[in-house]
């Protein structure tokens, strides 16, 4: 269910990496714990990340949830889309709903990532 | 200790309900998604389960007089077949729930408590019983109770219940039969919109829920249930009242009768009518992008003034809305504040209450 070649957070969060940018959003099974999601707030456009730290905010109609960054590098895009149709990420967690758009500054650190096969174990795990 | 679950529970997790733990219950929170749910009732029929809140039975020539000390609102305004929205109090005038009392006959009535203050109101009541006759019985347990709401419920339920039904004024309640079972129907409700709750035995609940979802109604859950209220700025005990407010500072002094005769916490809220409250609960709309959150910080001129005490997306008026207490002074439409949001603040204005009103007419 989850797109073999993404890789994904402990987090929640998926990576996809095209052409030298990686897209990332969240997973259709943290879209389904947050349940409608209403708002998304992302670091600017010219933020330098680090992998794994705190990218932004989703807020559901239950709940608030801090979104980490996959990986390190620069935000060069955010979807803007998300501002007037929010519930992308509940339809479409892996394409429409993307969130941010990344110019990694080091791939390598895909490696500290999980394949789909073990983000499916680690939900699995979790329920 | 395990949770409880009301009689409909099987059915619930059935239809694929997201299930959540609330006040001591694991009940329904969506099914198929709030947003969805919330627009149902605003635009049609929602139907909730929520037999989480508590069933007690006063029965006996005592009973009006114990409850007219117990409550704050004036029971003579409630004659048989009215219900009647209610506040219990603290001698010092802390609001230990807010309930309502159904009049179902002479010596009959029915409170309905909060799901977690069950227990305290019937602490209460059992308190201030004197030489008086009087039964009081806790059927929570064995009995079941629906929310049939939105603009198409009243013409929906005459497909299962009797034209009185229907015809029931706002507040008013009646026994009739649904599919040959008794069932208490009122025009009562949590969600700004006309429609019915309905008390029944725990054994007719999944035909009775059946019956009203086989109309077209749309099963609902907490989380709608909460959006809903706080569109029709209705409080939440817990969240905009509790043991440390007075029905003055949360706007509820309609529900309080100063003049009816003694009732428990009746000189310490003739005391804030008098003084005035020094706070006062305001509704809000941020006027930026930014959901408040219960506990935010309410902020004037870059100073705490106040918390938030319930925050959401509004559905229906695509707004980001909330609730929270603040100064008096303040507590006017139009006025501007800042909501502290994860370490930002966010701008605000306060509005006049409610935030939603039913389009419709009702009698």
């Amino acid at each position: 269910m989850n797109p073999p070649d993404y890789r994904y957070n402990k987090t929640h969060e998926w990576v996809r990496v095209e052409d030298g940018v990686a897209s990332v959003g969240i997973t259709a099974h943290a879209a389904e714990q947050l349940g409608d999601v209403v708002f998304v707030e992302m670091s600017a456009v010219g933020s330098r990340l680090k992998q794994f730290e705190r990218l932004g905010v989703v807020e559901s109609v239950k709940a608030v949830s801090d979104l980490y960054s996959p990986l390190s590098g620069l935000v060069t895009e955010i979807n803007g889309a998300l501002s007037e149709r929010p519930e992308l990420v509940n339809l479409s967690p892996y394409d429409q709903g993307w969130m941010v758009r990344i110019a990694p500054s080091d791939l390598s650190e895909i490696g500290n990532l999980l394949s789909s096969e073990k983000y499916e174990e680690m939900i699995g795990e979790e329920s | 200790m395990p949770l409880k679950r009301t009689p409909l529970y099987p059915l619930h997790r059935q239809t694929g309900a997201q299930m959540v733990e609330f006040a001591g219950w694991e009940l329904p929170v969506q099914f198929s998604g709030i947003l969805e749910e919330h627009r149902a009732v605003r635009e049609s029929a929602g139907l909730f389960d929520v037999s989480h809140l508590g069933r007690v039975y006063l029965r006996g020539p005592g009973a009006f007089e114990l409850l007219q000390r117990a409550v704050t609102n004036d029971l003579t305004k409630a004659r048989p077949g009215r219900a009647q929205y209610n506040l219990m109090c603290n001698e010092d005038g802390g609001i230990i729930d807010d309930l309502v009392v159904f009049h179902r006959s002479e010596e009959e009535y029915l409170v309905v408590p909060n799901a977690a203050n069950i227990g305290v109101v019937l602490e209460r009541l059992h308190g201030l019983v004197g030489q008086q006759r009087i039964e009081i019985e806790d059927r929570t347990m064995d009995t079941a109770m629906l929310a049939f709401q939105g603009p198409q419920a009243v013409s929906l339920i005459t497909r299962l219940a009797p034209e009185e039904v229907a015809e029931l004024p706002r507040f008013g309640c009646r026994d009739a039969e649904v599919l040959g079972n008794p069932v208490q129907f009122s025009r009562t409700g949590y969600t700004g919109e006309d429609g019915f709750e309905l008390v029944m035995d725990s054994s007719i609940a999944e035909t009775v829920w059946r019956a009203i979802t086989g109309l077209g109604a749309k099963p609902c859950g907490l989380g709608a249930r909460d959006t809903l209220r706080l569109e029709a700025a209705f409080p939440l005990y817990g969240n905009e009242i509790d043991t440390h407010t007075n029905p003055v500072e949360a706007g509820l002094e309609w529900a309080v009768a100063l003049g009816k005769g003694d009732f428990v916490g009746r000189e310490a809220i003739l005391k804030q009518v008098e003084s005035g409250s020094q706070r006062r609960l305001v509704c809000f709309r941020m006027t930026e992008r930014a959901v408040p959150r219960s506990d935010y910080p309410i902020l004037k001129d870059g100073r705490e003034v106040g918390r938030v005490t319930s925050g959401n997306y509004s559905p229906t008026l695509r707004v980001d809305i909330g609730l929270g207490y603040v100064p008096v002074e303040l507590a006017t439409p139009d006025t501007e504040l800042d909501i502290l949001i994860r370490d930002k603040p966010a701008r605000a204005q306060i509005v006049h209450r409610p935030f939603y009103k039913q389009v419709s007419s009702r009698k």
